[in-house]
C-alpha cells in the first residue's frame, strides 16, 4: 500500500475504508464521517502539506446501497504528491461536510456538485446552483435518472402526436 | 414629477462623535448600489453576469453568475464513445481548441495506458505551444482592448491570424480544430507547414517586443494594471488558481515540468514566475511565456525525427485514413471505433494539461465498455471565477473589467 494510505489508515482507523492506486493516482475510500478529518490532516500535517485542491466531482452509482460517491483531489505542490479521497453518501440523507474552511476554492467547486448532482455540504457558505438556473425544477442533470435527451419545443404542442 | 416619494431609509452617514463639527454638514444618505454587469457586457468574454455590490464606484462585493452557457458538456460524454468526444473538447474553450484536445487524449491515453511515438510527442508539442502563443495573442489583444488600448489588438490579431490559416493548413479548420487522436495526431506535417513554422519562428519574437512598445510605458496600461487585483500566493493556491494567475503570485507550478509530458522534457526552457501577484504580473508572465514557446518549437522542430505519427494499437488507435477510403476493413474498424468505441479497463484516472489559462484536467471513471461512465472537466476558468470575489473586492468597477481579463476566462470552458 501506498506510503499515504498507510499513514492515514494509521491516524483513522475507523474512517478508512480502502485505498487504490492504478495508473499511478492514489485512491483513498472514507467514510462520509472521517471525510473531514481526513481532509484536515491532508491539508495541515506537515509531512501530507496538501496546499492546492485540485477538482471536486461526483459519481453515481444507482443500484448501490450508497448511491452518490464524492471526489475530492488534493495535491502538494512542493511534496509532489495528490490524493483522491472519496467518500460514499446514501441517497436518502445525500449530505457531507464542506471544504470550504480548509481551500477556498472548494466554495465553487462543491456548488457545481450540488448542483450537478444534488449533494449537500454541511457548512458551506452559500450553497446554491451555479450553472442551472436557481428555480430549475427538474432535479439534477449528472444523476444516471435523469434523461439525456430533453424536452424541446415541439413537446410544448399537445397536438403533435408524440414520436415514441 | 407629480409628488416625490417619501424616502423611508434610515440614513446610513452618522455625526462622528469625535469630530462634532460634521454636524454642521448636510446629513448625507449613502446606501450601497446594486450593479447587474453582464450578460450582454461586451467584456465579460462571454456571457456572465455579476451582481456587484458598490459603494460610491468602489466593489463590497461580487458575485459571479454563471451558467449562460451551460450544454451538458459531462452528460454529452456519458452517452458518446471515448472518440466521439474528441470534437466536444473543442467547445470548451473555444479560442484554443487545439490545447483542449490534448488534453483530452492524454487523459484517454493514461487510462488506456498507451505510449505514443516519439514524432507524435513532437508534433503534438509543436502544435500545443503555436496554441498557447495563439491564445496569448487572443488574451493580450483583448485585455489591452478592454482597458482602452486599441491598437495593440489589430497587431495581435495579425499575428495570429498567420497561425490560425496554418491551422486552417494543417486540418480544415481555425477554431474548432479537431487534429489530436488517441494514440497520436491524424497526420504529420507537410514540407509547406514545416516551412510556414519555420518563418514564423523567424518572424514573430521581433513582434513581441513591437507589442511591448505599446504597452511597457503607457501610462493607462501601467495605471490599470499595476497593482490591480492582486492576490498572494497562499490565496492563490487555496482557490486552486492555475497557470499564469497561479505563477503570477511566485508560485512555481506548471504542468509542463511537473508532469513531463509530451516532449517537454526534452527541450529546454523556463517558467516565468511573477512577483506581486497583480494583473502586470501575470501580463508579463504571458508575454514571457510565448517568448518560451518560440524556444520550444525551434528545439522541437530541430530535434524532430521522422517516424510514425499513431501508436500501433488497432484495438484503440483509428486506422490512417488513406486505408479507410481504400480497405473495407480499416473502414469497418473505423467504424465500430467510432459507434462502438474501444473496450476501456475499469478504473479511474485524473489527468491535467498546462493549457495556456491553466490547469485542465479530466477526471474519467470508467466502468469497461466504449463510454465513459463518468466524466469530470476540470476547467481553469470556472475555478478561476471563484476567486473572483476575493480580487475585486475594493478595487472600482472598471477593474472588474480587468480581472476578467487577467484570468483569461472563456465562457465555453467555465459553464460547459
Amino acid at each position: 500500500m501506498h506510503a499515504i494510505a498507510e499513514h492515514i489508515q494509521a491516524k483513522f482507523p475507523n474512517g478508512f475504508v480502502k485505498a487504490d492506486e492504478w495508473r499511478g493516482d492514489l485512491a483513498i475510500t472514507v467514510t462520509r464521517e472521517a471525510l473531514h478529518d481526513v481532509c484536515q490532516f491532508l491539508r495541515e500535517d506537515p509531512a501530507m502539506d496538501c496546499d492546492y485542491m485540485v477538482h471536486v466531482s461526483s459519481v453515481d452509482w444507482p443500484d448501490e446501497d450508497e448511491r452518490f460517491e464524492v471526489v475530492y483531489e488534493v495535491q502538494s505542490i512542493r511534496k509532489r504528491h495528490r490524493v483522491r479521497i472519496k467518500a460514499r453518501v446514501p441517497e436518502h440523507d445525500c449530505i457531507v461536510d464542506s471544504m470550504v474552511d480548509l481551500w477556498k476554492g472548494a466554495e465553487f467547486m462543491e456548488r457545481e456538485v450540488f448542483d450537478m448532482m444534488g449533494i449537500r455540504f454541511a457548512n458551506h457558505p452559500d450553497l446554491r446552483r451555479i450553472l442551472m438556473p436557481d428555480d430549475y425544477p427538474e432535479g439534477y442533470p449528472l444523476r444516471k435518472d435523469f434523461p439525456l435527451q430533453g424536452k424541446g419545443w415541439r413537446d410544448t404542442f399537445d397536438f403533435l402526436d408524440d414520436p415514441a | 414629477m407629480a409628488h416625490r416619494m417619501e424616502d423611508q431609509r434610515e440614513t446610513i452617514y452618522k455625526v462622528d462623535p469625535e469630530h462634532p463639527e460634521t454636524e454642521s454638514l448636510p446629513t448625507l444618505r449613502t446606501e450601497e448600489l446594486l450593479l447587474n454587469m453582464g450578460p450582454q457586457h461586451p467584456s465579460t468574454h462571454g456571457v456572465l453576469k455579476v451582481i456587484l455590490e458598490l459603494e460610491g464606484e468602489r466593489i463590497v462585493k461580487s458575485t459571479p453568475v454563471m451558467g449562460y452557457l451551460h450544454r451538458g458538456v459531462e452528460k454529452l460524454a456519458e452517452a458518446g464513445t471515448y472518440h466521439q468526444f474528441i470534437p466536444h473538447t473543442d467547445r470548451l474553450d473555444y479560442v484554443c481548441a487545439m490545447y483542449n484536445n490534448f488534453a483530452y487524449c492524454r487523459a484517454v491515453e493514461k487510462l488506456m495506458d498507451m505510449t505514443i511515438p516519439d514524432r507524435a510527442e513532437y508534433l503534438r508539442t509543436i502544435v500545443a505551444e503555436i496554441q498557447r502563443i495563439i491564445g496569448h495573442l487572443f488574451w493580450l489583444g483583448t485585455q489591452a482592448l478592454d482597458i482602452g488600448a486599441m491598437t495593440v489588438f489589430f497587431y495581435t490579431f495579425r499575428d495570429r491570424e498567420i497561425l490560425l490559416d496554418w491551422f486552417d493548413e494543417l486540418c480544415g479548420a481555425r477554431l474548432t480544430t479537431s487534429w489530436y487522436r488517441i494514440g497520436g495526431v491524424e497526420r504529420d506535417f507537410n514540407d509547406s507547414l514545416i516551412k510556414k513554422v519555420r518563418d514564423f519562428l523567424d518572424y514573430f519574437p521581433p513582434k513581441i517586443d513591437e507589442y511591448v512598445v505599446f504597452l511597457d510605458k503607457n501610462r493607462i496600461w501601467l495605471a490599470r494594471t499595476v497593482g490591480v487585483a492582486t492576490i498572494s500566493a497562499e490565496d492563490a493556491l487555496s482557490f486552486g488558481l492555475s497557470g499564469p494567475s497561479l505563477r503570477g503570485s511566485g508560485v512555481d507550478y506548471d504542468l509542463r515540468k511537473y508532469e513531463q509530458y509530451g516532449a517537454y522534457p526534452k527541450c529546454e526552457f523556463s517558467i516565468p514566475v511573477g512577483k506581486n501577484g497583480d494583473t502586470y504580473d501575470r501580463y508579463w508572465i504571458r508575454i514571457e511565456e510565448m517568448r518560451e514557446s518560440i524556444k520550444i518549437i525551434q528545439q522541437c522542430m530541430d530535434q524532430m525525427e521522422p517516424g510514425p505519427v499513431m501508436a500501433d494499437v488497432p484495438s484503440v488507435t483509428l486506422p490512417p485514413k488513406d486505408r479507410v477510403f481504400k480497405n473495407l476493413e480499416s473502414m469497418i474498424q473505423q467504424f465500430k471505433l467510432f459507434s462502438q468505441g474501444f473496450d476501456a479497463p475499469v478504473g479511474e484516472i485524473y489527468c491535467g494539461t498546462e493549457a495556456h489559462k491553466g490547469e485542465l484536467g479530466f477526471y474519467i471513471v470508467s466502468t469497461g465498455g466504449g463510454n465513459p461512465y463518468r466524466m469530470k472537466i476540470r476547467s481553469p476558468s470556472f475555478i478561476h471565477m471563484g476567486a473572483f470575489d476575493n480580487m475585486a473586492r475594493g478595487y472600482m468597477i472598471s477593474d472588474a473589467i480587468t480581472i476578467f481579463g487577467t484570468y483569461d476566462i472563456v465562457m465555453g470552458e467555465c459553464d460547459r
